[in-house]
């Protein structure tokens, strides 16, 4: 165990995890808010997307020890995973594209035959 | 442990150095952190699909009451990200190889766990009970949003779905960690922290998209 002094050493007092643990609790409870007000939905996308990705950040680099791991690892990781999921987003340009090749219901119809080929 | 015998340094020297562990972790952790993050792209994929079908529909339900329905689901984002705290707990226990607080804090874990799964079942009967069904909507939802994308159960209990099969599949892991926890190395219940906290991680972006994206601002009329 001691020439293993460095890799086994565990980084993070309980301390720090309850604070960690308090700053999810209290994006989270913002986030709720948000919820409970009203706001325009692009907004509320952006926004929580973006709080839920510090809340990501915080788990993996505290709950998920990754900010006491070597640098290579981390490295090795995130980039190729944001790379891939920045890559997914490719297919939005199409989704909005096909919404406009919607046929537009008339408003004025009853929504019966809206869903008339969904069997209930 | 012939490995333990070597010296230290030379194992975990930088891989320019031609170390035999450059990332200074077990195969078994880095094992885990590569299943993670293919894990990562399966729920980005899913969250993806749904934003593109939600994007896509002229309208999409968004039947969630703040109250009882986004206070339930924040009761079970608390209940999940305190099993994260306990988790935690858990094993800077057993870096101390203190085996009963091991079985403490893993047993709060699987508590909070279990608590998150069936508070999800109850919501998920609820919704079952209403008439949602992968590709159709409840008749209540389609009078009130005529053009709504039936894909709205399709989504909902693919992306959930998976997300509570894989806070079970925990469960059970958690389970033969606390209770071989003297048999295996501090490292083992490392990963399975591992594990925990990924599932916490990938509820905190499926709360915020599914629950707090659909909140139903119309009063209801009875």
């Amino acid at each position: 165990m001691a020439t293993h002094a460095e890799g086994e050493h565990f980084a993070g007092s309980n301390k720090l995890f309850i604070s960690v643990w308090i700053w999810l609790l209290l994006i989270t409870g913002l986030e709720v808010f948000l919820g409970y007000i009203h706001l325009d939905l692009r907004l509320m996308l952006t926004i929580l997307i973006g709080l839920s990705v510090i809340k990501a950040a915080l788990i993996v680099a505290y709950f998920m020890h990754l900010r006491f791991e070597r640098l290579s690892l981390v490295l090795t990781l995130v980039p190729m995973l944001v790379v891939c999921i920045c890559l997914l987003l490719v297919f939005f340009p199409d989704s909005f594209r096909n919404r406009n090749l919607h046929y537009r219901f008339e408003t004025d119809k009853p929504p019966a035959t809206v869903s008339g080929d969904e069997g209930e | 442990m012939s490995t333990e015998a070597a010296s230290a340094d030379q194992l975990t020297a930088t891989e320019w150095s031609g170390g035999a562990l450059p990332y200074r972790v077990g195969h078994r952790k880095l094992g885990m952190w590569l299943f993670i993050v293919s894990d990562a792209l399966t729920f980005s994929a899913l969250l993806i699909g749904y934003s593109y079908v939600r994007a896509t529909s002229e309208q999409w339900p968004t039947p969630f009451p703040f109250y009882p329905s986004i206070v339930f689901s924040s009761v079970m984002t608390l209940c999940l990200l305190s099993s994260s705290l306990t988790m935690v707990m858990g094993v800077s226990a057993s870096a101390r190889r203190d085996y009963k607080a091991i079985r403490k804090w893993i047993g709060l874990t699987i508590l909070f766990g279990a608590a998150f799964v069936v508070l999800h079942l109850i919501e998920w009967k609820h919704l079952i009970d209403e008439g949602l069904r992968p590709f159709s909507l409840p008749a209540e939802w389609v009078t009130r949003w005529p053009q709504a994308s039936p894909l709205f159960g399709a989504s909902f209990f693919a992306i959930t779905g998976l997300h509570m099969f894989h806070v079970f599949t925990g469960l059970i892991y958690l389970a033969i960690i606390a209770a071989r926890a003297k048999k295996l190395k501090h490292e083992d219940v490392e990963i399975s922290g591992l594990y925990w906290h990924f599932v916490d991680l990938v509820w905190m972006f499926v709360f915020p998209m599914i629950y707090l994206l659909s909140v139903d601002f119309t009063p209801v009329v009875h």
